[in-house]
């Protein structure tokens, strides 16, 4: 099957700055596809690319084998919800929704027929006459999207759509825009820099940081095997720890802490002894108890505790270079009752410890 | 009372002065427009009888020419300096930055820069040595050279403030340049657009020193007819004519006014 | 690409190809009837003149010569100091300051107390700053020249009152024009003063009274040095047209209160005839014009660094 989306070597510059270097990958058919980064890191500027808002410095793109380079926006097959939804502010919702497919001349009946349609899709029945500026976010957000998907694109890209709602009104619009993506089949771009709304919708997720790809994978292979430092640190809490290599068994390393402690670890790719890298592990795959537990474990003293209501974050010095954050939920009968200053234990779950080859 | 630093005492009093001085010349002539005596200086009671001889008078014939070439040649010239305005507004704004642009910007100011009776001199010798006709025709080109600054500022200040991603939306929604201009930007500019056209159809209105050096002999707007007027004496006919006029500008400022509030209000995303 | 509800571009891909196009009717039209009439007007000012109006074209310093010097009747007498034309533009000089400062002495305070208005009162109060403005320059000088003549209403006014015996003869004096001056270009002294005072933050103010500044203090150290790019700009805008005015001096003034306005007005529309003198004398004109926007844009540059 044709890829939806194919990159080769995009590149971009914007006179000395470089945007985008070289990137290369492809976005499935029917895809919820989400590109995630932190501001600057190029994400925007290659959906620009895609839309056609800008042109490329180098390198091709293809939408289902075709190639758009050079083609104006108005003559791709794709559609863009704006961050700031562009609504355009004379027209009313019927109007706005309707524009694409005058312009694409459809049929007087055919544009009625569509609008209703999009307007029953996203719920908006009632609003069809207003302009934008008598709506509140959510809504604008809502019109915003039927407007971008009544001209059935081949592809949706979405510019941070959420960015500008609250807290509330953006989840529910994950799982709006989820429903939608499935109803629909069309093939989704999706732009923030919010991991949470990456993690909670995408089929696959690309992570990009200073103008390239860090990687690419679903939500689980990003969270629980980050190809590098950047992905780990970026992508939820972790520890990060510089380490160094003492054995290698296979994919599992023996790693040498800064204070002379060992800890077994899951290598990203193929070590060797006395390699030097970094130690990842997730904050919620510490467990602290007072008496050493079976098996590996490092012994500490307790430092500051945050109370975060379902969970409690744990401050544990291993020695004079290195301190860890343990995340604990607080169970109702929580036995364990540790106060700064204790000696404690803290011990990885299994195979939860990730060593990252610098 | 309390302690305001916005207040300075006397600053209330200065305004008053000052809309004092603004306003009292144009409300005496007004007021002495409807006085029913042939010499303006002494009061013998109200009438319209002056109105009445702008209209029907011995010089109602040249008044009313000199009316409908200044109505003809502000609309023409407005048009067409607005129509440029707009595209240069767009070529500034949307352009980005390109070599020449401050040049440009001052190029388009020009007109503003020079003092009128600089720009009055270049532009009869101008047309003088390219034997030029000097008529109607030559008035029009003057103003709309003149308007175009006038008609830009508003256009371009009004451009500003309208982001960009208007057009990206319309040309994803497949409009071409046109239907993209047409459709989204040309709505969206409009109380801009409408004020720079009604800034230069005053001004176009209103000049007097530049239409004075390229009319040229029996061509008159109401401006130049009224100052030839005037240099025989203030005639009363000339108060009711000044008083039309008046009425007729703060007609078109206060027009102009509440299009620019309406603008306001149509601004979608800014501001809050 | 930060959050929030928009980016604030304004460069678009849509219009950016064609940006060439669209600023093509500017550049050729002011270019072909604004920049090419200027520098033909410095041509002209080196050529010969023709009586009744028109040049020879034979180049001659004779117009710049005859605004310096004086020799005699015939031009074989020994170069003396012709004073006629300097104390004409001397006293355009001094008139266009005189009426700067008259427009600062009432704009200021006027700016400053609409721009402390609440916010729906001051755009009325704005609005009421700006109708004179719009209202025909022509009418607005004669609505003065009748106000103020021997027996216009203003004398008749005082006569009536008795506070003077006989009129004040105010018409065809250096007062009267300066009085046109003032009111000609009063509104273009507010507006830029009101845009400054309005973007002022009180807080400065309120912070300095804090410190135990009193109130007029506050005025002179913090709110003038902070507003002062609105105060310059006003004077810029009341300055340069008071200097090349020229219906206030030819309708309230008279033979001695000539300005270079009236005086190039004369060399094509009246009698005297001679173009390349006119053009000379708008050369010089335009030329204190750009020295003063010169200084402008060098203080302004500044400013910003």
């Amino acid at each position: 099957m044709t890829a939806a989306i194919s990159l080769r070597d995009v590149r971009k510059t914007f006179g000395d700055f470089t945007a985008l270097k070289a990137v290369s990958f492809d976005i499935a058919d029917n895809e919820f596809f989400t590109l995630l980064g932190p501001s600057g890191c190029g994400k925007t500027t290659l959906l620009r690319l895609i839309a056609g808002f800008e042109g490329t410095t180098g390198g091709t793109i293809h939408l289902y084998g075709q190639e758009i380079e050079g083609l104006p926006p108005d003559r791709r097959p794709v559609n863009t919800v704006f961050q700031n939804y562009a609504l355009f502010p004379h027209m009313t919702v019927q109007e706005n929704i309707a524009f694409g497919l005058q312009m694409l001349k459809w049929p007087r009946a055919d544009i009625a027929a569509r609008v209703a349609e999009m307007v029953a899709m996203v719920r908006l029945g009632d609003f069809v006459h207003r302009k934008p500026a008598q709506m509140s976010g959510g809504q604008q957000q809502r019109v915003a999207l039927a407007r971008a998907m009544a001209p059935r694109p081949k592809v949706l890209l979405l510019d941070e759509p959420l960015s500008a709602l609250d807290l509330k009104l953006r989840q529910e619009m994950r799982s709006e825009l989820k429903r939608l993506q499935r109803e629909t089949g069309i093939t989704f771009i999706f732009v923030t820099h919010d991991q949470e709304e990456a993690l909670s919708m995408s089929d696959r997720i690309a992570v990009m940081s200073a103008g390239e790809v860090q990687q690419i994978g679903r939500p689980s292979e990003i969270y629980e095997h980050p190809a590098n430092r950047f992905v780990a640190d970026f992508i939820g809490e972790t520890n990060l720890i510089d380490a160094t290599v003492e054995a290698v068994e296979g994919q599992i390393v023996t790693c040498r802490l800064p204070d002379g402690e060992t800890v077994h670890a899951l290598a990203n790719r193929a070590a060797s002894k006395g390699q030097s890298g970094t130690l990842s592990i997730r904050p919620e795959r510490l467990t602290i108890t007072r008496d050493p537990p079976p098996g590996e474990s490092l012994k500490g003293v307790l430092g500051a505790s945050t109370y975060l209501g379902t969970d409690t974050h744990y401050e544990v010095r291993l020695g004079p270079n290195l301190s860890l954050t343990a995340r604990m939920q607080n169970a109702e009968d929580a036995a364990l009752r540790l106060d700064e200053g204790d000696p404690v234990h803290v011990s990885i779950v299994a195979g939860a410890a990730r060593f990252l080859v610098t | 009372m309390t302690f305001d630093v916005r207040r300075y005492r006397g600053f209330f009093g200065l305004t008053m002065l000052c809309l004092f001085i603004l306003y009292v010349p144009l409300l005496v002539v007004m007021v002495y427009s409807f006085n029913d005596s042939r010499s303006i200086t002494n009061w013998e009671g109200v009438s319209l009888r002056w109105y009445v001889d702008v209209f029907t008078g011995p010089e109602s014939e040249k008044f009313k020419q000199a009316a409908w070439n200044s109505l003809t040649i502000a609309l023409s010239a407005a048009i067409v300096s607005t129509t440029i305005a707009t595209a240069a507004a767009i070529g500034m704004v949307r352009g980005g930055a390109f070599r020449g642009k401050s040049a440009t910007f001052a190029l388009i100011s020009l007109p503003i820069m020079v003092p009128e009776i600089v720009t009055a001199v270049a532009t009869l010798i101008f047309f003088s040595t390219i034997a030029f006709p000097l008529g109607t025709l030559s008035i029009l080109v003057a103003h709309i050279v003149f308007c175009i600054p006038f008609a830009y500022l508003p256009i371009s200040a009004r451009l500003q403030g309208i982001e960009a991603s208007y057009e990206e939306a319309a040309q994803d929604l497949y409009a071409g340049r046109w239907a993209t201009f047409r459709h989204v930007l040309f709505p969206i500019m409009g109380p801009g657009i409408m004020s720079g056209f009604l800034l230069a159809f005053i001004i176009s209105l209103d000049d007097f020193i530049i239409t004075n050096f390229v009319k040229g002999a029996g061509v008159e707007t109401l401006p130049t007819a009224i100052f030839g007027s005037v240099k025989q004496g203030i005639q009363p006919n000339i108060m009711a004519l000044s008083t039309l006029l008046l009425l007729f500008s703060i007609a078109l400022v206060t027009l102009s006014y509440f299009i620019g509030k309406r603008g306001e209000a149509l601004q979608p995303d800014r501001g809050d | 690409m930060a959050a929030g509800t928009g980016s604030g571009r304004t460069v678009s891909a849509t219009f950016r190809p064609i940006r060439g196009w669209l600023l093509l009717p500017s550049w050729a039209i002011i270019g072909f009837f604004m920049v090419i009439p200027v520098l033909l007007m410095l041509v002209y000012s080196f050529l010969t003149k023709e009586f009744r109006g028109g040049v020879i074209w034979e180049p001659t310093l004779a117009a710049y010569d005859q605004f310096l010097f004086d020799r005699g009747l015939f031009g074989d007498e020994p170069p003396t100091i012709e004073w006629a034309y300097i104390t004409i533009f001397i006293r355009s000089i001094l008139q266009a300051t005189g009426a700067t400062l008259l427009c600062l002495l009432i704009g200021f305070p006027t700016a400053f107390f609409i721009a402390t208005r609440p916010a729906h009162t001051r755009a009325i109060w704005l609005f009421l700053i700006t109708i004179p403005y719009w209202v025909n320059l022509l009418i607005r000088t004669v609505s003065v020249r009748f106000l103020i003549r021997d027996n216009g209403p203003l004398n008749d006014f005082l006569l009536a009152l008795g506070l003077v015996d006989q009129p004040l003869g105010l018409i065809n004096t250096n007062f009267a024009v300066q009085l046109g001056l003032f009111y000609s270009y009063l509104p273009f002294m507010v507006l830029p003063i009101y845009a400054a005072v309005e973007r002022y933050n009180f807080a400065f103010s309120e912070a300095a009274s804090d410190l135990y500044a009193p109130k007029w203090t506050i005025l002179r150290r913090i709110v003038i040095p902070v507003v002062k790019p609105g105060i310059i700009a006003g004077c810029i805008l009341v300055f340069v047209p008071s200097l090349g005015a020229f219906l206030a001096p030819d309708l309230l003034g008279g033979a001695k209160t000539y300005m270079i306005g009236s005086l190039i007005e004369e060399q094509f529309k009246g009698n005297a005839g001679n173009w390349p003198f006119g053009a000379a004398a708008s050369m010089i004109l335009l030329s204190m014009v750009l020295v003063v926007l010169l200084f402008y844009a060098r203080g302004q540059s500044r400013e910003g660094a």
